[in-house]
């Protein structure tokens, strides 16, 4: 094992006797001129951005009012005929008050055919990203294990907005932890494999529906994380 | 690296079946072309396209500068985080260290995400050599495993197959390998996926080990990335205990803050989508998320010798997007299966030669593949400078020269008993029986020629000097062609 690493190492550095001795990694320009966004908006326009891109790739898109929010997600399950839903550990109790389904914890010790079994999930996001369509999951509160979000046909994600929303993908790995395990979903699903035909649900969940959560003012404990 | 097959045609031989092919150049055509103009309309969204291209050019110039550097620094990074690291100088090397962490979980079967690294090597060969079933997960793929058949596209690799022939395939292999298709199974892709997933998702559900590659690792930080489309790719990556990414060498990136410049490139250049549905990334180990064994197989089999050639390095800043396949005439005549390796098209024409050398005839006539057109070059978004490349192997093949072979500096001598310049005329041959994809190179040769004032010269005349028509230069080439020819096609 170590006789490869010796190895390989010796090779690329016999590889590089052209890069001057002196030269550092630093010393190769790169220049970072590219934009951290592309256009101008308000708040509100780079929300309106995130939810017209999300529907282009086929997510459903919803908003709602805080007070909202117990009623929509009774109706986004019921309207599936969802009889079990998987709620991540932070999501806050009175998201799902409303919701007839049987609630189903993500437990550690559950198995992916316990999970798989269930009929919608609902979590909350980690950051949003508007430019690209683009939703953040990283594990943290409300969001649970990556495979929570992979399992079931039917993924239900609560956006808070405006301020999980970020424009662009440079704005959004500023916000995140690398040391996270991180699913980026950008729509359902989707493979074009046969005859470049899109076809929804291959493996992952089949309905994304996104819900936009008008939060106003900075969010308070209740919908941030714990709840 | 592991050779081509025995007996592997050399393009012009092998281009020539694919182009009778019609339903094969049918469907390539109807492919590319739809990539193509669903790419043009993604990347104008982006008024910086230059300046990330330029970016990310120069990232991967600072990285591969620097690669023993940013590599010793991915392994602290990977090992701190809780992962274990392998390092492979060879396919056989890396074939080993995967097949003995298999083994040693006790599983006698492993789900894999499409990785090119893991075809490059044979794995799944070298897997069912000791007992070890590989599933192919991705859908393409799987069409092309139970069609025992070969991928001819970086992306979509069963861009060759339409969908009545993926019914019959799915239809009469399913069995074998698993659940059954389902009875009555039409041809409608929805209904071809839908058999796909249950086929699959039985698989996912039991398997202990996952394999898969990854597109970008993050040197400051041990992140792994795996960009995809369907959800096969995360099953793979999360559901099993054991994972196992076999990762080419040149897929470092110095720091987080460079995949802003990458997942920016990737899926506007490849699929054409502002983004693509999933991304996983993921560092060492988490505690309760996903597999709690991870191991990085580092594998060089060629990199480095590609590394020490300071024309044909760039080839390692390929970010395997395949934008340049979907814009190259060959390309499309030809089909992926012609290039006799995993990488197709002009991609595949400046690395295969590299990794391994040009000893065969395909691979000797790989830099011949190419009407040295440029339209590569112009969508490529870590900006392969493919003509100055292409020109530089070709004087390799004819002239000989200074070269690196499995870590040794070697001089190679002008390919034997004119293989060469037989290679180059069956490719010129070859395109010459297709008039657009040489109108294309006419075109841009001489715009080549401006661009590489010194360079030209020299394999120009090497290619006139071995050539068997001496009586043809003052009369362009393409105009004799036709006229002793008459208009064949
Ligand atoms: S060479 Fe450039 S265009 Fe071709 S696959 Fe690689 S990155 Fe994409």
């Amino acid at each position: 094992m170590s006789d490869g690493r010796d190895r390989v190492l010796a090779r690329v550095r016999r590889a590089l006797a052209d890069v001057p001795r002196g030269e550092r990694p630093g010393d190769v320009p790169v220049d970072r001129s590219y934009r951290r966004a592309h256009g101008e908006r308000t708040a509100e326009e780079t929300v309106a951005l995130l939810a017209a891109n999300l529907a282009e790739y086929r997510a459903v898109v919803h908003r709602t009012a805080q007070d909202g929010l117990p009623g929509l997600l009774r109706t986004l399950l019921a309207r599936r005929g969802a009889a079990s839903v998987l709620v991540p550990a932070g999501l806050p109790a009175h998201w799902t008050a409303a919701v007839d389904a049987r609630r189903v914890d993500d437990l550690a010790a559950s198995t992916a055919r316990e999970l798989e079994a269930v009929d919608s999930v609902v979590t909350g996001c980690a950051v949003a990203v508007a430019e690209t369509g683009t939703l953040v999951l990283d594990g943290g509160p409300a969001q649970g294990r990556r495979r929570i979000s992979l399992l079931p046909d039917h993924h239900v994600c609560v956006v808070r907005v405006p301020d999980q929303v970020v424009a662009s993908v440079p704005e959004a790995l500023e916000r995140l932890d690398p040391r996270r395990p991180l699913t980026w979903i950008s729509g359902p699903s989707a493979t074009s494999d046969i005859e470049l035909e899109r076809v929804e649900g291959v493996h992952g969940p089949r309905t994304l529906e996104v819900v936009l959560l008008e939060v106003s003012g900075t969010p308070d404990a209740a919908t941030h994380g714990g709840g | 690296m592991s050779g081509t097959q025995p007996g592997t045609p050399a393009f012009p031989e092998a281009a020539r079946d694919a182009v009778r092919d019609g339903t094969l150049r049918g469907n390539l055509r109807h492919a590319t072309r739809t990539i193509r103009g669903k790419r043009a309309r993604a990347v104008a969204e982006l008024d910086d396209w230059a300046e990330l291209r330029a970016a990310g050019k120069a990232i991967k110039d600072r990285t591969l500068r620097h690669l023993d550097h940013y590599l010793v620094r991915l392994e602290r990074s990977v090992t701190a985080a809780g992962g274990t690291v392998h390092w492979a100088a060879d396919a056989a090397e890396a074939n080993r260290i995967v097949t003995g962490l298999v083994k040693a979980t006790g599983e006698r079967e492993v789900v894999k995400v499409k990785s090119m690294a893991t075809q490059e090597i044979g794995l799944n060969e070298a897997l069912e050599a000791e007992g070890v079933r590989a599933y192919e997960t991705d859908l393409a793929e799987l069409i092309v495993q139970l069609g025992r058949d070969r991928p001819s596209h970086t992306l979509v690799p069963a861009i060759h197959r339409n969908r009545g022939e993926i019914r019959d395939v799915f239809a009469r292999e399913m069995a074998a390998w698993g659940r059954p298709a389902p009875d009555g199974l039409t041809d409608r892709p929805a209904d071809l996926a839908e058999a796909a997933r249950l086929h699959l998702r039985e698989k996912f559900l039991r398997a202990g080990v996952g394999i898969s590659g990854a597109n970008f690792m993050v040197a400051e930080t041990g992140t792994l990335v795996v960009v995809e489309s369907e959800g096969n790719g995360r099953m793979c990556l999360t559901l099993p205990e054991t994972l196992i990414s076999v990762v080419g060498i040149e897929k470092v990136v110095p720091t987080w803050r460079d995949l802003e410049v990458f997942l920016q490139l990737l899926p506007r250049s490849s699929t054409a989508e502002r983004m693509n549905p999933y991304t996983t990334m993921w560092t060492g180990t988490a505690d309760g998320d996903g597999p709690r064994a991870f191991h990085l197989v580092l594998l060089d089999n060629g990199r480095t010798d590609t590394l020490a050639d300071e024309v044909g390095r760039q080839a390692l800043r390929c970010i395997r997007c395949s934008a340049c396949l979907n814009v190259c005439p060959v390309y499309e005549r030809a089909g992926g299966h012609a290039y006799g390796s995993v990488y197709p098209g002009p991609i595949g024409a400046i690395l295969s030669p590299q990794l391994r050398g040009t000893g065969s005839a395909v691979d000797a006539s790989l830099p011949y593949a190419s009407s040295l057109c440029g339209a590569c070059t112009d969508v490529c978004p870590v900006a392969i400078d493919f003509p100055e490349v292409l020109i530089h192997l070709r004087e390799r093949v004819v002239q000989g020269g200074e070269a690196t072979r499995n870590g040794v500096r070697v001089r190679l001598r002008p390919a034997k008993g004119h293989a060469a310049e037989r290679a180059a005329m069956r490719a010129a041959r070859w395109a010459l029986d297709h008039p657009a994809a040489l109108r294309a190179g006419q075109r841009l040769v001489s715009r080549t020629r401006r661009l590489h004032p010194a360079r030209l010269p020299g394999p120009g005349r090497a290619w006139t000097d071995a050539r068997e028509l001496p009586e043809v230069p003052p009369e362009p080439f393409r105009d004799w062609w036709r006229r002793t020819r008459g208009d064949a096609r």
